[in-house]
């Protein structure tokens, strides 16, 4: 089963590793992960998908806790929340394909943040099956490159970590 | 006030109480080493290794319950400390590890000697530092020894930079330690430990299981005040050992694969066992969906994470076990169990901890250590049969008194860690129970110890034989003795003791055991290694083999 848990550590060089080193090393395994800075900046959110049962879950987050920049786990199993990811995607588009893509972007109000002869790059945010749908869509004009961000979550309402 | 980063690591190391540092200098550490010249009131021992000198700082931190210091230079200076840190991180032993690193513009460089040993040391320290700025060096200090000390202890390294060493800062060390990401629960729930007393008063065949918790807690006088009242058998593990006395009545000795016969069936059959301090080992469960199946569990320790990691109890405490068990013993009622204590007693008179056969024994030897040593000696060992028979033939009294690598199993371990308890405990004798090729792997520590004129005493349980190995393949790969036999090219122990300025007795009969160990006994400026020449196809026994349960017990 899937989890997508926050994480709050200190904003300190090295807490990536130390982080991504307790799962390796413990046997999680990461599904995605992103970090950036927050309103705070003595601290960084992680935002970590795991798979795993609940028993595994509660291993990883106490691990998490001794780690000794970690400040806060968060697991948001049973709780509503907001969760965006961000591709880019790089598709063959020629005169003839250049309409249907476009039509089929506009429909996931994805956007076409660049265009050369012979491709266009289309920018999608949303969950994580709005942009599978999206890029199985596109794979059949040919995808060139792309790129996937990881899950972002934060709790809905004013609730915060 | 002004000084240099150098200085103030010795300052702060100062206010943090340390008496002495296990080292090693070189260049990176030059600076430190340079401030050590006129250093009078915290004591340097120069180790001839630097894993000696982590195994020595771990040593004196399980011998006096304080913090132990170790420094060692860049790149290789670190590396070797390594083997010391994982078994320190393994057995939860408050040590400070201190590197020398090139200077910080060189940091990521390759730089000579330069080995990214905070890196390296992250999965086996409970935290480390790269120290980029004198001016964090005082607080940095101050937290590492309160990271170590408290919640579950455990070794930080801090990696020092050489001209951070020679930088020149106001020092001002702080008074508090504010860590947003650490605050460990000392104190148990209270709902819980009510829960977990009317457990206690009900269960019929209770069973007190310890391990190094009950140690690092200093829990003794509350175990036995617990244990005592509401009339409970206790077993303790290799790394509890003697946190609740041997000689006690109600005393089962050491569990697990290698525990007596009875404290294994007294956990088979209990219908509770209150786990203290204790982390349900593979070493102690063997395989674990049949351990111990018709208890319930209560478990108490200091680290959450470790409950529910291998066994799920039906209650769980998280806390300090010295104030958890404190509670309990307040709380439970006063109880007899004359049927489950009758039961226990016939299995410690059918099965009992003993050997066969005459001749020069190595738990012969052991036993007529105990004797010699009245049972109050301090005792490290090595890893191997050496490391078993001294926990099954060493019956200790006192918490801190058996020092062992039970985590790691670190051969290697006992001789340097046997320095640095001879140098917490100088009022006591320290014996290293050794085999012979466990002591040939830090044996340079010899110099260090003839050094120092520490009379710690080694007893080498030579075999000629890696004999632990040799035990597993003669009982389970058909007796195919496979690079295990030693005995052909094992060094003159008694010459090679001698050549280090120590002293060295060879024991080839039983009848010149008692005057060898009372000679050894007599020395008190130096080192004395004791090479008895035990029985060479001694097995250790009982032995529960790995993964297997109670019925798959062998007993000789
Ligand atoms: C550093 C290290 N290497 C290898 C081992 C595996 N090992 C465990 S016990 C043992 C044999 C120890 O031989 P010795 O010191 O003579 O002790 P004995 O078992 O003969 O008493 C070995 C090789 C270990 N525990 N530690
Ligand atoms: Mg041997």
């Amino acid at each position: 089963m899937k989890h997508t848990i926050s994480v709050l550590v200190n904003n300190r060089p090295g807490v990536l590793a130390r982080t991504a080193g307790l799962f390796s090393r413990r046997g999680f395994n990461i599904e995605s992960l992103a970090v950036s800075a927050t309103n705070d900046p003595d601290i960084s959110r992680m935002t970590i998908v795991v798979d795993g049962q609940d028993q595994v879950l509660e291993q990883i987050s106490k691990q998490l806790y001794k780690l000794m920049d970690v400040i806060k786990v968060l697991d948001h199993q049973d709780e509503p929340v907001v969760t965006r990811e961000l591709a880019l995607v790089k598709v063959r588009a020629d005169a003839n394909s250049r309409a249907e893509i476009m039509q089929t972007v506009s429909i996931f109000r994805a956007n076409i943040v660049d265009i050369s002869e012979t491709t266009f790059t289309v920018e999608v945010t949303g969950g994580a099956d709005k942009i599978d749908a999206l890029i199985k869509l596109l794979s059949k004009h040919g995808i060139k490159e792309m790129m996937r961000t990881g899950r972002i979550v934060l709790s809905r309402g004013p609730r915060t970590a | 006030m002004q000084m240099t980063g150098a200085e103030a690591l010795l300052e702060a190391l100062r206010r943090e109480g340390v008496e002495v540092i296990f080292g090693y200098p070189g260049g990176a550490l030059l600076p430190v080493y340079d401030v050590l010249y006129d250093t009078k009131d915290i004591r340097h021992i120069l180790m001839r290794h630097e894993q000696g000198a982590a195994h020595a700082a771990d040593g004196y931190a399980r011998a006096s319950g304080k913090v132990g210091v170790c420094m060692a230079t860049s790149g290789p200076g670190g590396t070797n400390l390594v083997t010391g840190i994982a078994t320190a991180y393994m057995d939860s032993i408050p040590i400070v590890a201190i590197t020398g690193q090139v200077p910080t513009f060189a940091v990521g460089k390759d730089a000579f000697q330069e080995a990214d040993i905070t890196g390296i040391t992250m999965p086996i320290t409970k935290h480390n530092y790269l120290i980029t700025d004198a001016n964090e060096l005082p607080r940095i200090i101050k937290e590492a020894f309160h990271i170590a000390r408290t919640g579950r202890p455990g070794p930080v390294l801090i990696d020092l930079p050489r001209d951070v060493q020679q930088e020149t800062i106001e020092f001002k060390y702080p008074e508090k330690v504010r860590l947003r990401g650490y605050r460990p629960i000392t104190t148990g729930h209270a709902r819980m430990i009510e829960r977990a007393a009317a457990m206690i008063d009900e269960a019929e065949r209770p069973v007190i299981y310890g391990g190094g918790g009950v140690t690092a807690s200093d829990a003794q006088a509350e175990l036995v005040a617990l244990a005592e009242k509401a009339d409970i058998p206790v077993t303790m593990t290799l790394m509890g050992k003697g946190g609740f006395p041997d000689d006690h009545e109600l005393s089962l000795g050491m569990p697990g694969m290698h525990g007596t016969a009875y404290a294994n069936y007294a956990l088979h059959e209990a219908d509770l066992i209150i786990a203290l301090g204790t982390r349900f080992d593979d070493r102690v469960t063997g395989k674990l969906d049949t351990f111990a199946r018709r208890a319930k569990v209560i478990h108490v320790d200091v680290d959450p994470a470790e409950i529910g990691k291998n066994v799920k109890p039906a209650l769980p405490i998280v806390g300090d076990v010295k104030q958890v068990v404190g509670e309990l013993a307040k709380r439970v009622k006063e109880n007899k169990h004359p049927e489950w204590r009758k039961r226990i007693e016939e299995w410690k008179s059918q099965y009992p901890l003993t050997w066969k056969g005459e001749g020069l024994k190595p738990q012969y030897v052991i036993q007529e250590i105990w004797r010699a040593t009245e049972g109050r000696a301090v005792i490290v060992t090595e890893v191997g049969q050496n490391q078993m028979w001294a926990a099954q033939f060493y019956p200790c009294r006192e918490t801190r008194q058996f020092l062992t690598s039970g985590g790691l199993g670190t051969m290697g371990y006992g001789f340097p860690a046997a320095i640095g308890a001879q140098v917490a405990r100088p009022d006591r004798s320290v014996w290293d129970i050794a085999g012979d090729g466990s002591i040939q792997m830090n044996i340079q520590e010899l110099a260090s110890a003839v050094a120092a004129k520490l009379p710690v005493k080694i007893a080498i349980l030579n075999n000629g034989y890696l004999g632990m190995v040799r035990q597993w393949q003669t009982l389970f790969f058909h007796d195919r003795i496979s690079h295990t036999d030693i005995a052909e090219a094992t060094p003159d122990f008694v010459k090679l003791a001698e050549a280090y300025g120590a002293v060295g007795i060879r024991v080839t009969e039983k009848s010149e055991v008692p005057a060898a160990i009372a000679r050894a006994m007599e020395i008190t400026d130096r080192p004395c290694m004791i090479d008895f020449h035990v029985a060479r196809d001694e097995n250790v026994m009982p032995m529960v083999p790995a993964g297997g349960t109670v019925d798959d017990m062998l007993v000789d």
